[in-house]
């Protein structure tokens, strides 16, 4: 049931608090709620850090506890925590709320034009596909069709209005 | 007797220790001063008898300072100036009509014709009350030349708009421009406008000069002669566009359109408005 623990070396993500947004490396237990903590990496002291405001990643690092703030720095270099980190899709999903809360009047209406075309080359997709199944009647090809076909839409579509987001987003 | 001999034997003595006055010899004068004339003053001829009591007395005294002969006045040379400097204090004007003597002097400052019953009380001094004209304008560090702004009231309310100068009064000179969203050359009010951070390039855009708030401002014709019929009619409430309006929008918009099109899709933003839907709250939006 569950899969990520607190051990030695878990990384954990610090949703509250000073730190808030911060990788950090689980050193040691305190207590029942609080555990020695370290970030070489990310710009976090050595701690003590209550458990309510870690969120557990999937990483783990080997290192023996109270290993000193060096090791731990080795043990996260050596697993290169930090790409790991930014390649997830936990962290994508940051990056992508912080970007929409920054986009200013003029980026709302550019991702409003390019979510308007994608829609609309959708629909028109979908319309083609619904009238090519209603001449032909109801036949078998009818469900292997949409299901291929929306395969092929999405590749078209991606390009374009997908290339425009994306264009927007890294113009900012 | 013996007191009046006293002074008498004095006298000659002190006069010629006095007489050490201006025109005297160079050998008694300060040394080396030739052109300054030292003036050195006489002792106190008022000897004392006791602290604060003089022998002689204020008449003595100007006896024997000699003030009768020194009476000194002060330069007049201004105030003769002035004095011939009085404003004049009456006109002789022309009068027609017949056996009429053919002219009246005339008072040029005449005595008010009424005085109130009450005085009106005096003010007291009020400090740092300035009339509109002097007031400190201001801008929003946000709103630089080229800024686009989003209008909020008005008939162009929710329109994006190009910001171009600041006018003396203080409002804000703005254009559509008018080929691309119907916004004329206007005056808009910093305070109810949004100020985006999209900013367009205007440099080397020249605004003609003759843009002023006089310019914009509403005219009202004041004539109505007091016939009250009349009043309604005559007071523009239509606005006319004039050739003058025409030409210097096309004069500003044809400049400020080339950098338009030059920022993709800068065109289209600024023909769209600007509104609220469900989920969106204006203190979370980044402008």
């Amino acid at each position: 049931v569950f899969k990520r623990f607190v051990e030695i070396g878990r990384v954990a993500f610090i949703s509250f608090g000073p730190h808030a947004g911060k990788l950090v490396a689980i050193v040691d237990v305190i207590d029942q709620n609080r555990a020695l903590v370290d970030g070489p990496c990310s710009g976090v002291r050595r701690q003590a850090m209550p458990f309510k405001c870690m969120q557990l990643t999937d990483f783990v690092l080997k290192f023996p506890h109270s290993a000193r703030q060096k090791c731990v720095r080795l043990a996260w270099e050596k697993e290169n925590i930090n790409e790991k980190w930014s390649a997830t899709r936990w962290a994508k999903k940051i990056e992508a709320r912080e970007k929409k809360a920054k986009m200013t009047d003029f980026d709302r209406y550019k991702v409003m034009k390019a979510k308007k075309m994608r829609n609309r080359i959708i629909k028109h997709e979908m319309k083609k596909l619904q009238r090519m199944a209603s001449k032909k009647g109801k036949k078998p090809e009818k469900a292997v069709k949409p299901g291929k076909a929306k395969k092929a839409e999405k590749a078209p579509k991606a390009k374009k209005p997908e290339k425009a987001l994306k264009a927007q987003k890294a113009q900012k | 007797m013996a007191g009046e001999k006293a002074p008498a034997e004095k006298k000659p003595a002190k006069k010629k220790a006095g007489e050490k006055k201006v025109e005297q010899k160079p050998s008694q004068k300060a040394a080396g001063d030739k052109k300054k004339r030292v003036k050195k003053y006489h002792a106190s001829r008022n000897p004392v008898l006791a602290r604060g009591i003089g022998r002689y007395s204020r008449s003595a005294m100007y006896a024997r300072k000699a003030l009768y002969k020194r009476k000194y006045t002060a330069p007049e040379t201004k105030i003769e100036k002035k004095k011939k400097e009085t404003p004049r204090a009456t006109i002789t004007k022309p009068v027609g009509g017949d056996k009429n003597g053919g002219s009246r002097v005339v008072k040029i400052r005449k005595m008010p014709r009424y005085y109130p019953t009450e005085d009106v009380p005096r003010k007291l001094l009020s400090h740092g009350k300035k009339p509109f004209c002097e007031h400190r304008r201001r801008l929003r560090a946000s709103i630089t030349p080229g800024t686009v702004l989003i209008l909020l009231t008005g008939r162009h309310r929710g329109k994006r708009v190009v910001f171009l100068k600041q006018l003396d009064t203080g409002l804000l000179l703005v254009t559509g421009p008018l080929v691309v969203n119907r916004v004329p050359l206007r005056r808009a009010h910093q305070k109810f406008v949004i100020a985006t951070s999209t900013k367009i390039d205007l440099t080397g855009v020249k605004i003609p000069k003759h843009l002023t708030d006089s310019y914009f401002k509403k005219k009202r014709l004041r004539k109505p002669k007091h016939q009250e019929g009349e009043i309604f009619d005559t007071e523009k409430e239509k606005y006319e566009l004039t050739e003058q309006r025409k030409a210097d929008q096309k004069a500003v918009d044809s400049q400020i359109l080339a950098r338009i099109k030059k920022v993709p899709q800068l065109r289209g933003y600024l023909r769209s408005t600007f509104c609220l839907s469900n989920g969106v709250y204006p203190h979370k939006l980044v402008f």
